[in-house]
């Protein structure tokens, strides 16, 4: 906001009599300035200094046995292979699950509630953005797990569904939002089914957007340990595919390695620290800076 | 968002055959899941937790002793060790939260703004547990040596500032709270403030005021209670979070007497203790810590989104 003072030119003997408390307002106002800034710096301090001591505390640990090695029953060595395979299926089986319910969401905000339906939904999905992930860990546990006397993969993905699925609804109904109505009465004054033109012109205009919101929700989940710890408990056994039994997951990979009382441990849990980092800093630099760049131009 | 409500926006009550209506009643199905789900976390937790609040009523809550081999349950160091660290972390994160926001809205060249709005983004981007990892071997120990060490010898004889400072307990949980919530403080913040109408400060301007007097005396005040919504925000988000506390906040069962003693946040006692908990009375009653965490969030949260819609306006609507 570029609003500028108008410079008027007062009598010189207003101007001597007020110069005073003028200079004091002026360097009043360049320090405030300065504060603010000094502020904003402050804030972005922390980021580097986590990343910085990621990299060099992770860096040496994240090699290929780290990748590629399971971890050992008893004491050190190993890797987090059984981590990253779990990752790697509960993410997308939590993805699954909850892209079509939030754009579906999104799309019902958007195209077809009244506008009471509309705040009600919008509504619970901003309390839900603010539910503390852990409860949602309780909520699956107690849904998922004790009928089932067993902690599962599935649970883990369901958890972590449902903290992605107001995420992506919120994010894909400010897409659905920018696109123009004119488009929808073309499409529809072609004779285009409803259903058709939300399919094949308003989420297909919208599409790139909502992958951004998308992308930003997975890079979430791949973070999220709470909703893990009494849902897919986390494992040192290798397993693919089996949803009813425990899964390990990368972050909680690292909160059971950062507690263990083995120095080989922790840094293990440095080098899968970075490795979440890395993916996750991937995502969203990627994501944003595509946005960004959209915005721009 | 400059978009005004165009004119047959809204697809409702459009013909519709047979294909359309399923398709409608599909999204509705998911809009409710939403909404159902919502309801079901809430109605499961207070189901699963009535049998501790049947057994111990309101004195769950103002409960001192957490003792499961007698089987006696009590909240209070919990909740008091919640407020703690998030009082700790609000305390330090509004104020650099705000004048951030405020930096970013008004002072900063776009140059500055556009790439310090994206580390500050960046900043909320990273997993708890990477936090916390951080926060237990390098601020932790960072802080113990440094403020706690110094602290303890000129002020110990506080008894708040008292204590070994080990660089583990509620202040170094405060700490990283306070970093892991200035994005939530700064994106919000800066939404409202850029939201007050540029006749504000074009007034102010027009009467000689500088530009920090406009932004106090023109742009704060009438943004005022959309800021308030954007702190407790914050809070809300440092209540709930989980791991990082849980990994810097030690293990500490009573309420904590001074700064640098070692605590547990409600979220950091069910992270480490419900996989252990027998099913029954122990496991309802860490159930019905989270009642407590839910009922608290979700209040500040209800309450947050209507100040930020005084100033901003509803979502969607501007």
């Amino acid at each position: 906001m570029a609003v500028m003072a108008p410079t008027i030119k007062p009598s010189i003997a207003a101007r001597l009599q007020r110069s005073r408390s003028d200079r004091r307002r002026a360097v009043f106002d360049r320090t405030m300035r300065t504060v603010a800034l000094l502020a904003a710096l402050i804030c972005v301090v922390p980021l580097g200094a986590v990343i910085l001591f990621v990299v060099i505390n992770g860096a040496p640990a994240l090699n290929l046995d780290l990748l590629t090695k399971t971890p050992k029953a008893l004491g050190t060595g190993g890797g987090a292979a059984t981590a990253i395979l779990g990752s790697l299926q509960m993410i997308p089986l939590a993805a699954v699950l909850a892209v079509p319910i939030g754009i579906a969401a999104a799309v019902y905000v958007a195209e077809f509630s009244g506008s009471r339906s509309a705040r009600i939904v919008r509504f619970a999905a901003d309390v839900m953005v603010g539910i503390p992930s852990i409860l949602v860990g309780i909520f699956v546990f107690t849904l998922l797990v004790l009928p089932f006397h067993q902690f599962n993969a599935f649970a883990g993905s369901v958890a972590l569904a449902l903290l992605m699925i107001p995420v992506v609804m919120r994010t894909s109904e400010e897409i659905l939002r920018l696109v123009p109505g004119s488009l929808r009465e073309a499409s529809l004054a072609l004779g285009i089914p409803m259903w058709r033109t939300v399919l094949s012109v308003v989420l297909r205009t919208g599409l790139s957007g909502i992958l951004t919101g998308v992308m930003l929700a997975v890079a979430r989940a791949f973070g999220e340990t709470a909703p893990l710890l009494f849902t897919a408990l986390g494992s040192r056994l290798v397993n693919v595919g089996d949803f009813g039994r425990p899964m390990d997951s990368l972050p909680v990979f690292v909160y059971t390695n950062a507690r263990a009382p083995i120095t080989a441990l922790n840094q293990q849990a440095w080098g899968a620290a970075l490795l979440l980092l890395l993916i996750v800093l991937t995502i969203n630099v990627a994501v944003r800076a595509r946005s960004f760049r959209r915005n721009v131009s | 968002m400059t978009t005004a409500r165009l004119p047959g926006r809204s697809l409702e009550g459009g013909s519709g055959g047979a294909a359309d209506r399923l398709f409608r009643n599909g999204t509705r199905i998911a809009g409710g899941f939403l909404v159902v789900a919502l309801i079901a976390i809430g109605l499961m937790l207070w189901l699963s937790s009535s049998e501790a609040f049947g057994a111990f009523g309101l004195s769950f809550v103002t409960g001192l002793v957490w003792d499961p081999v007698a089987a006696v349950y009590g909240a209070l160091p919990f909740v008091v060790g919640t407020i703690l660290t998030s009082l700790i972390a609000v305390i330090i994160a509004a104020p650099i939260g705000l004048l951030t926001a405020v930096f970013l809205a008004e002072l900063a060249p776009r140059r500055l703004s556009i790439p310090l709005t994206f580390m500050i983004e960046l900043l909320a981007a990273i997993p708890s547990v990477v936090y916390g990892l951080w926060g237990v071997f390098i601020l932790g120990p960072f802080l113990g040596h440094t403020i706690e060490a110094w602290t303890v010898e000129h002020f110990g004889w506080i008894p708040i500032f008292a204590g070994p400072p080990y660089g583990i307990g509620l202040f170094t949980a405060g700490i990283i709270l306070a970093i892991m919530i200035v994005p939530t403080i700064v994106s919000i913040a800066r939404e409202v403030i850029s939201s007050v109408p540029a006749s504000q400060r074009e007034a102010m301007a027009a009467l000689g005021a500088t530009r920090w007097e406009t932004v106090t005396k023109a742009v704060l005040p009438f943004a005022r209670s959309g800021i308030i919504g954007a702190i407790i925000l914050g809070l809300g988000r440092a209540l709930g979070e989980t791991m990082a506390v849980t990994m810097v906040i030690g293990n500490g069962q009573n309420i904590p007497r001074g700064l640098f003693d070692q605590a547990q946040t409600i979220a950091s006692k069910i992270a480490t203790s419900f996989n252990e908990a027998s099913l029954g009375l122990q496991t309802s009653s860490l159930i019905a810590l989270g009642f407590i965490l839910l009922v608290i969030t979700i209040a500040l949260n209800v309450v947050a989104r209507l100040l930020v819609w005084r100033v901003a306006g509803p979502p969607g609507r501007s």
